[in-house]
């Protein structure tokens, strides 16, 4: 079924999708979670450790907005801080020290707005992110779960591949914020949906993303073998690649977006 | 310091002295208000200023107004100025909004680049310009970005950089979200090759390029006052429901937090940028 661009979003953000820690409870094997940035404190809206993909170690970096309105308040609604960033980084680097492939699965409305994330440098983490994730020698793949919320669902996606959930939106901002901006009502959020190609078939169209995940039985244990194998899959072949490769070809992938000729 | 303290300077020294001071305008030499201290100034002294108010406020300028104050005379050789902004998504409204951005900043795009020399020092240069749709970054601000750091990579330049951004040009959707991406990566490589880059943030600097290249320079130097952040400070207002504190997210915020190396005035601009060009001469991997 074809939903609107608006029923996508209201899809994408509703509370019974599986979220981030559902998809490292069943897609990873022997997790074990790695906390902290090690500079200020541990986020709890970024999930982060290692585990078993198959028979492939792996770092595994996860938004999680919670199901529960008391767990969706401990993860602060999966709007991570800086130091959210920075774990994802330090495990990411982690990951290249031991050639582990790194998986991330997304899921947030943006970085958190906050006064607190403002002092310790969200713009700063953010932009860190996009630059060492650029130049990461190990494998990495992003699947876009839920909600792609602009810069804040960007830090964890400077990948090797994109996967988006059929239902899942990726968007530059939000559409009600879109809408109030240009045409001062928010209410025309829907008309903005439309107008920002944010669903996973336009990413696909668009060359955003490189493949999209079909939902028959999202949730389910076939659901997700299916999901594993794909990965699985997918790592293996990546890790073929040199490093040199690996990051040329991530260099090119971002470099080919909106190329303009003199 | 006058120019780095005028924040907290109390308003009224100059206020009460300044205006009836104030030269009448001459016909050719109009009188300029300024909005922080509401003196009026004929602009050909503010132009010896480099566009500050004796209060220390900065004037916003037009990039290549930045550009002649930067740069040695005749020294500016613009790149990239065929690369231009499309409407990727078709987007209603946006190819209007493109045309209008063009008649008013008499610029093609949303940041001016080239090469330069500054104090003697070769190097490449861009800097946003405020009347282009409030230098928001779309696909030809960040192809010209990433051009301008494969070109100095190339040629093993050092980049300096001002910036001044609203963030990423909604109207492009996501392939303007993925210029923040793309500009990293052209970062990165440029860095990993040994070359200095200098951001230089003015007023404002927020969104998309904060999140980006604004923030990965080797040394960040903020304009007095301006505002610099992440996220805007109504939306966060929104979302703590607490109010600001005061000098939330301007540059003297930034340098407290250890997010930019130092705050320099406009008129001191150029010597610093010499004086660490210099330092550098000579520094990468080759
Ligand atoms: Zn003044």
């Amino acid at each position: 079924m074809i939903l609107g661009a608006y029923e996508t979003v209201k899809t994408a953000r509703s509370g019974q999708r599986p979220t981030g820690a559902d998809y490292v409870r069943n897609t990873i094997s022997g997790f074990f979670e790695l906390h902290g940035d090690r500079r200020f404190r541990d986020d709890p809206a970024i999930l982060g450790g290692v585990g078993y993909l198959k028979d492939l170690p792996v770092t595994v970096i996860a938004i999680d907005k919670g199901h529960t309105a008391k767990e969706r308040i401990a993860r602060n609604f999966g709007a991570p801080n800086p130091e959210g960033y920075r774990k994802a980084l330090r495990l990411m680097k982690q990951a290249e020290k031991f050639h582990r492939p790194v998986l991330c699965y997304v899921d947030t409305s943006g970085a958190y707005c906050g006064i607190g994330a403002e002092e310790r440098g969200q713009g700063q983490a953010i932009a860190e992110n996009l630059m060492e994730m650029m130049a990461l020698k190990t494998p990495v793949i992003s699947v876009l779960i839920g909600e792609g919320g602009s810069g804040g669902a960007l830090a964890l996606g400077v990948a090797d591949r994109v996967w988006m959930m059929e239902n899942a939106v990726y968007s530059v901002i939000s559409p009600e914020g879109c809408a109030s901006i240009l045409w001062k009502d928010a209410s025309r959020a829907p008309q903005a949906a439309e107008q920002l190609q944010l669903t996973a078939s336009c990413c696909l169209k668009n060359g955003i993303v490189e493949s999209v995940v079909p939902e028959d039985g999202l949730g389910s244990p076939d659901f997700y073998g299916r999901l594993t194998d794909a990965l699985y899959d997918e790592f293996v072949s990546l890790r073929t690649l040199s490093a040199t490769e690996l990051t040329h070809r991530r260099y090119e992938r971002f470099r080919a977006m909106g190329r303009r000729r003199d | 310091m006058a120019f780095l303290n005028f924040l907290f300077q109390p308003k009224n020294e100059l206020e009460t002295g300044g205006r009836s001071a104030a030269p009448a305008a001459a016909p050719d030499d109009p009188l300029k208000t300024c909005p922080n201290c509401h003196m009026d100034t004929p602009v050909s002294i503010l132009r010896e200023n480099s566009y500050t108010c004796t209060c220390g406020y900065h004037f916003r300028i037009r990039a290549r107004t930045r550009i002649g104050l930067i740069t040695d005379p005749d020294s500016f050789t613009e790149l990239f100025t065929e690369t231009a902004s499309d409407d990727p998504i078709s987007f209603p409204g946006y190819s209007e909004k493109l045309s209008s951005a063009r008649s008013r900043s008499q610029e093609s795009e949303a940041v001016v680049c080239g090469t330069a020399t500054i104090g003697g020092h070769r190097c490449c240069l861009f800097v946003m310009e405020p009347n282009f749709m409030m230098g928001s970054m779309g696909t030809a601000v960040g192809e010209r970005i990433t051009k301008l750091f494969e070109y100095a990579l190339e040629n093993a330049l050092p980049v300096i950089g001002f910036t001044v951004s609203g963030g990423a040009r909604m109207q492009e959707g996501l392939f303007s979200l993925m210029q923040m991406a793309k500009t990293s990566g052209a970062v990165r490589r440029h860095s990993d090759a040994g070359l200095l880059y200098v951001a230089l943030l003015t007023n404002p600097t927020t969104g998309g390029v904060t999140a980006s290249f604004a923030m990965e320079a080797d040394i960040i130097l903020a304009e007095p006052g301006a505002t610099v952040g992440f996220a805007g400070a109504r939306v966060i207002e929104q979302t703590t429901l607490r109010p600001l504190p005061k000098g939330f997210q301007t540059s003297e915020f930034l340098l407290q937090h250890g997010f930019a190396d130092a705050i320099v005035a406009r008129p001191e601009q150029k010597n610093v940028l010499i004086s660490l060009l210099g330092m550098h001469e000579g520094s990468d991997a080759k």
